[in-house]
């Protein structure tokens, strides 16, 4: 397990982080945790020739909340964000793997990554947040629904940096995550996060599904949310919208889950969730 | 401390003298240890299954900056293909040469091609990659029972891909079936797996002056420098192969490695210590796998359920080649096959089989767990066939206590046991049907249960020799113990520990024999240059047969001690006995010698017996007279989701005997280790190949090793009925759990699944599979 030869700096700053990026360029990679990135390199199916270290740099590893946003730099590690208080967002962050990947990760390395298998990017999705995006160009803000493109293909382009990541707050939705795998530390089979509006009425207000490893990015389960938006509240509505959820997917398949399975998997994981997040 | 009537150190739960060093860091790893001018290794895999090697181009490789050599299959001038120990008489084992390097064609993903040495160790990974080999593909062959059948063949000039069969058997099955009321007949898949020892494997070869030093991660110094011996043709005297400390091997490091002998030869060649260290990546490859058996088992018993005749025909997955003990894995189940049940026919065929895949050979439990989940799992659908309560048809068949020594259908002789006492320790263990009643609202439980035995402490040369099973070496074991003059012990041990704790008991055997403080008796082991002759650690013998002869060269310092003591109190030989810490004279125990006062007396022969010689030494060679035949009763719940057929262990109880406990906790800590092995392979672990021959399983996301996370803690106690066979009583415990617990949890799913109509199902029981099954039996 011995990666590829590569160069190595720790920017002190977020220009010059930018600065080294773009001078390193089309084989330089920006390093965060390293969880997804060391384990591609020592398999040799990545090989950067120039890392790019972020640890330095204390600007990207703030919590902070304003108007209602929750606003995370893109350090910020799992760990932090499972014990945040931030609803749905923390309930996943839990479930990444085990303790040790929880202190490393980052929510801006996972995010930027693009693993339709890792928990975040169908939380962001649901939550209808976004990401800033600084490049040698300035900053932009790009919305979840832009950011995944392909498996492992986010908008955070070449010589770009994601710095934080925005989850609006969503008071008075209800939560649900419920992240099917094999071993505690598994990446999920299928994983799916629901997030409900209970009107005064009982009727749901608004549906939010969120389906991680559906697809070869994360997905919205819409028509499901479609047929439970404005209905009553109950386990009828509930089953019958989850039989729903998996409508128009190509999951991809692998040794221990087919398309079939994880597709029943997505209609049973979203009738768990969307009953909790309406509880 | 010292040792009392009351508070032998037999019996006691010590904490692990080793691991206060393995804890904190300070154990010597092969990866910890380099030679001075040490070169680097990488080895060249083909990423084929089955290919003609039409070309090696190494010129890049060798220009590039830091390497010093390149070598492929036909530079090594070795004298003899990797070695094969096992030619049972009157059998024929076809066994294709297995080189090092693979010569003109390669026949697994991950057969090596090329080494390449060079003086950096990430130099030489690069290098590899610029070996450039062409290869002619050829037919890949991967489904078992397709190759069974004929069709593409694995090893062309073979004309077949069977390498042997081989058969067991005793009593008349036809009368057996005959009599039978009722028949069952199941087809029992015991997939691929792999050993997984948290170190992988590593070697540093260093030839020098004539003589080679071979340090590698293997639980079998001594067969590697025998075999070193033959095949570079270096006298066994100029060659020390050392082990040294070694992180778990669960049997993938009971093996003679191509890349040991490879480096060894390269060493000499190149006149410089060469040290290669596996990835994971390659230890998935390359690491011999163990299981991927077939079973077609048939059972027969009247309606009253006395089993009359029970037949397995085994198809076993031997991989691309035979390594050490390949084909003869099946074999060893079969001695139990009958398990722990008085039946009066029994036979078992087994056929090897060729496939393009990575060689099977021993993994913890070795041909047992398939034996006792075959046994096991047709125990339970015998008694659905019958409609009768499982525990009862076990009673029903059990070996009767006073049968024992019991002689099986099959000629086997167990040597001692008491299996419903086992299960009534179980069930007063746990009140497993309780906690299946409780299960929550929409979950599934079910209890499984595995009465099983094993048979170890390998072996009596006799039986397993060369003019008996047929293996190419006798399985004694030797050990040396000696007292220093100061009172402290050093013992040196054949066997190779790998972290069983074998240091911590076999210095409680020492200590309660000499009345010493275990802490004062270093166990050294897993170095052909220092101590006695030995054969390793596999099989469960290294207690049974390795503590054995510890015991018995220890036997022999209390005879010359006694006969010390007896001289210079001027009393009986026969009247001195170890009282505490002190040899002291029947009657008067204050009278007496501790073992330092003695050994100062036998290393200052001042006033010793007439003709005695100085010095507190011993050595004991001990070739036992029979295996050994653990036993107990394993008891789980499953719960079972029927929404996404998950399965969760929910309560796992087992009751073990082992004979009397030398260290509760050792036993203890063997029998979790055992258990959670055969929970992974039941519920996660499985070796995988594509149709194309392609590993998918290459790597711990992949190899599903279960976690703390996903078992539960274990409710164990035991039972301790004495081996007859050796003086400690003692029988094997390293593998009891893999080899009880994977019929238990099948057992229990298919419990569980019983509602729903689900009878029978195979291993790996993922999700998918579960889901699956419960599909299948509602459509
Ligand atoms: C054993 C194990 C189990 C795991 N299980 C799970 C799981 O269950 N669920 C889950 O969600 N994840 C899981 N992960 C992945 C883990 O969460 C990673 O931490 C995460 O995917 C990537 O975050 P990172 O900070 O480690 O990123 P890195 O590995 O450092 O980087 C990943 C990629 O993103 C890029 N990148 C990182 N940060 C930025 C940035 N700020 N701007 C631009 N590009 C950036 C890197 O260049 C690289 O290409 C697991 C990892 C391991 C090792």
């Amino acid at each position: 397990m011995i990666p590829a030869e590569f160069d190595y700096v720790a920017p002190a700053s977020l220009d010059d982080a930018l600065k080294a990026l773009a001078d390193g360029g089309e084989d330089a990679k920006v390093l965060a945790g390293g969880h997804s990135l060391i384990p591609l390199m020592k398999l040799r199916m990545a090989a950067p020739s120039l890392i790019v270290d972020l640890r330095q740099l204390g600007e990207l590893k703030a919590v902070s909340e304003d108007n209602g946003t929750i606003r995370l730099g893109a350090l910020v590690t799992h760990h932090t964000v499972a014990t945040g208080g931030f609803g749905l967002v923390s309930a996943a962050a839990a479930t990444i793997a085990d303790q040790q990947v929880r202190n490393m990760g980052t929510i801006g390395g996972t995010l930027a990554h693009g693993d339709p298998a890792s928990d975040m990017p169908a939380v962001l999705l649901a939550y209808e947040g976004s990401v800033l995006i600084r490049g040698s160009g300035g900053e932009r803000e790009v919305a979840a629904a832009d950011l995944f493109e392909d498996f492992l293909t986010t908008a955070v382009g070449e010589g770009e940096i994601l710095t934080e990541v925005r989850f609006p707050k969503l008071d008075g939705y209800g939560y649900g995550y419920e992240k099917f795998n094999r071993r505690q530390e598994d990446w999920a089979m299928v994983a799916v996060s629901a997030l409900v509006k209970k009107g005064a009425d009982g009727t749901a207000e608004d549906v939010r599904i969120g389906l991680t490893h559906m697809g070869s990015v994360p997905l919205r389960a819409t028509a499901a949310e479609d047929a439970l938006r404005g209905k009553p509240l109950n386990a009828e509505s509930i089953a019958a919208a989850a039989e729903l959820a998996a409508e128009g997917t190509e999951p991809p398949a692998d040794l221990n889950a087919s398309q079939d399975y994880k597709r029943h998997l997505a209609r049973v994981l979203t009738r768990r969730a969307l009953t909790t997040a309406a509880s | 401390m010292s040792a009392t009537a009351a508070e032998p150190w037999i019996g006691r739960p010590l904490k692990r003298k080793e691991d206060p060093r393995l804890i904190m860091g300070r154990a010597r790893y092969i990866d910890d240890i380099n030679a001075v001018g040490q070169l680097w290794a990488a080895f060249v895999r083909s990423p084929e299954a089955h290919a003609r090697i039409a070309s090696i181009d190494t010129s890049e490789a060798k220009a590039f900056p830091g390497v010093h050599a390149v070598f492929t299959g036909n530079d090594l001038d070795l004298e003899a293909p990797l070695p094969m120990a096992w030619v049972p008489p009157g059998v024929e084992v076809k066994n294709p040469p297995h080189w090092s390097l693979a010569k003109d064609e390669v026949h697994h993903v991950g057969d090596p091609v090329a080494l390449v040495i060079g003086s950096d160790r990430y130099a030489v990974v690069d290098a590899a990659q610029l070996v450039s080999v062409e290869y002619d593909p050829l037919p890949v062959v991967v489904d078992l029972e397709k190759a069974y059948e004929g069709g593409d063949l694995v090893h062309a000039d073979l004309g077949t891909n069977q390498c042997h069969e081989w058969s067991l058997g005793g009593g008349d099955l036809d009368a057996g079936f005959a009599a039978a009321d009722v028949v069952v007949e199941r087809r029992i898949v015991n997939h691929r797996t792999a050993g997984a020892a948290i170190e992988p494997r590593g070697v540093l070869a260093d030839y020098r002056a004539g003589s080679l030093t071979l340090t590698s991660s293997t639980q079998v110094p001594h067969f590697l420098r025998l075999f070193l011996a033959l095949q570079l043709g270096i006298s066994e005297d100029r060659i020390r192969a050392i082990a040294p400390e070694v992180g778990g091997g669960f049997g993938s490091k009971l093996q003679i490695y191509g890349e040991e002998i490879a480096l060894a030869w390269a060493s000499r060649k190149l006149e410089r210590p060469i040290k290669w260290v596996e990835s994971r990546t390659e230890g998935m490859l390359a690491t011999h796998h163990g299981r991927d058996q077939i079973a077609y088992t048939k059972i027969g018993a009247t309606r009253d359920g006395k089993i009359t005749a029970y037949h397995t025909k085994i198809l076993q997955d031997l991989g691309a080649y035979l390594m050490l003990l390949t084909p003869t894995i099946p074999s060893l189940g079969a001695f139990v096959m009958s398990g722990v049940y008085d039946i009066p026919a029994v036979q078992t065929d087994i056929v090897g089989v060729f496939t393009n895949k990575m060689p099977t050979d021993a993994i913890r439990g070795a041909g047992r767990p398939e034996a006792t989940h075959q046994i096991e799992l047709m125990i339970d659908q015998l008694a659905d066939e019958l409609g009768m309560d499982r525990l009862e048809l076990r009673r029903k068949n059990f070996m009767r206590p006073e049968s024992f020594p019991h002689e099986t259908a099959i000629g086997v002789v167990y040597d001692s046991g008491d299996y419903p006492k086992a299960l009534d320790t179980l069930l007063e263990l746990a009140d497993l049907d309780a906690i299946k009643a409780a299960a929550p609202a929409g979950k599934l439980r079910g209890i499984g249960y595995s009465t099983y035995t094993e048979i170890c402490g390998l072996a009596p040369s006799r039986v397993t020799g060369p003019s008996g099973f047929g293996l190419q070496t006798g399985l004694w074991e030797s050990a040396m113990v000696r007292v220093h003059i100061t009172g402290a012990v050093t013992v040196y041990t054949g066997t190779s520990p790998h972290g069983q704790g074998l240091e911590t008991t076999m210095a409680q055997i020492v200590a309660q024999r000499l009345g010493c403080d275990p802490q004062n008796v270093e166990v050294i082991h897993g170095d052909t240059g220092t101590g006695p002759q030995g054969l390793g650690t596999y099989g469960s013998r290294s207690t049974a047969v390795g503590g054995e002869s510890v015991a018995r060269a220890t036997a022999k310092i209390v005879d010359k001690a006694r006969q010390i003591v007896a001289h210079q109190l001027e009393a009986a030989v026969d009247d001195v006995e170890l009282s505490g810490d002190k040899f002291s004279v029947k009657g008067s125990p204050d009278k007496g010698m501790t073992i330092g006062e003695i050994s100062m007396a036998a290393y200052i022969p001042e006033n010793l017996p007439e003709g005695m010689e100085p010095g507190l030494e011993e050595l004991a060679f001990y070739d036992p007279e029979n295996f050994v035949f653990p036993f107990g009763a394993h008891g789980c719940v499953v719960e079972v989701d029927p929404d996404t057929g998950n399965v969760d262990v929910v309560k796992y109880a087992a009751v073990d005997d082992c004979g009397p406990a030398i260290n509760p906790k050792i036993i203890d800590g063997q029998v979790h280790g055992g258990i959670v092995h055969a929970i992974g392979q039941a519920l996660f672990e499985r070796i995988h190949y594509d149709d194309e021959g392609q590993l998918v399983t290459s790597n711990f996301a992949d190899y599903a090793l279960p976690s703390a996370a996903d078992v539960p803690s274990f409710d164990l106690d035991r039972t301790e009925t004495p081996s007859p066979v050796n003086s400690l009583g003692v029988k094997g415990i390293g593998e009891a759990g893999t080899i009880a617990a994977s019929p238990a949890i099948t057992n229990a799913v298919l419990d569980a699944l019983r509602p729903l109509g689900v009878t029978f199902i195979n291993m790996p029981l993922g999700p998918q599979r579960v889901w699956e099954a419960i599909q299948e039996a509602k459509a």
